[in-house]
């Protein structure tokens, strides 16, 4: 999959994306945030609170409870703020 | 239905764009326009948009497509403004057109309501030499909420 940050995730974490392989552990965008997270670090820090993040898998607003398949596009975010 | 929507980091000019989106509309009897600017309070000098290049377009299409769902629209412009932006430039505009004025306001609000929670977007502000990110307002979400169909 290829994941994707932006906005302070895409700082704290410390680039804007990266390739995680699919494992079976890996069902959902939330065990996907629990699995970054557990890295430690600015990733520890950027999903430390999931209430304050966002995402979306192949472009589309997506939930913590949104499947995830091989080769997805998933991308974590603070709530938006342009307009 | 003709459905205007741009990214760019170049400066949009108002007059033209109205003036293309009602361009050989015989039936548009309206066109509601909303331009959203940098704002220089709390000594804001500037402010850096960012956004998700593969999912901006596809949102704001969706948001529009919801809009003329909802009210009879002959023709609606979007252009967001990317990267750095002083104080007093342009960010946004929504140009709406509609046989009358009633779908015409609706819908550049609605359109705007939902720009502001939806589409993939994050401003980050300057205040003397140092860069924060804008915190998402709750405001914005309950004046998006109004919307939903109940």
């Amino acid at each position: 999959m290829n994941i994707l940050y932006f906005a302070w995730v895409r700082q704290k974490v410390g680039k804007s994306e990266e390739i995680v392989e699919l494992t079976p552990e890996l069902r959902t965008v939330r065990d996907l945030a629990v699995f970054l997270a557990a890295r430690g670090g600015g990733y520890a820090d950027a999903f430390a609170d999931m209430t304050r993040l966002r995402a979306a898998v192949n472009h589309i607003h997506a939930g913590l409870d949104a499947t995830l398949g091989a080769g997805d596009e998933v991308a974590f975010f603070p709530p938006v703020t342009g307009g | 239905m003709s459905a205007n929507i741009h990214i760019q980091s170049e400066d949009f000019d108002v007059s033209d764009e109205i003036e293309a989106l009602t361009a050989e509309q015989t039936l548009t009897g309206a066109v509601a326009s909303f331009v959203g600017y940098v704002r220089g309070d709390g000594g804001l000098t500037a402010m850096t948009l960012e956004h998700y290049p593969n999912m901006t377009e596809h949102e704001i299409a969706h948001i529009v497509a919801e809009a003329q769902s909802r009210w009879p629209l002959t023709g609606t412009t979007i252009i967001h403004r990317i990267g750095r932006l002083a104080v007093g430039e342009r960010i946004v505009l929504v140009a709406v057109a509609s046989a009358h004025r009633g779908a015409a306001f609706a819908a550049c609000e609605f359109l705007m309501d939902y720009l502001k929670t939806r589409a993939p977007f994050w401003k980050q502000e300057e205040r003397g030499g140092k860069s924060e990110w804008v915190e998402a307002k709750t405001s914005d979400d309950a004046a998006a909420e109004r919307w939903r169909k109940s």
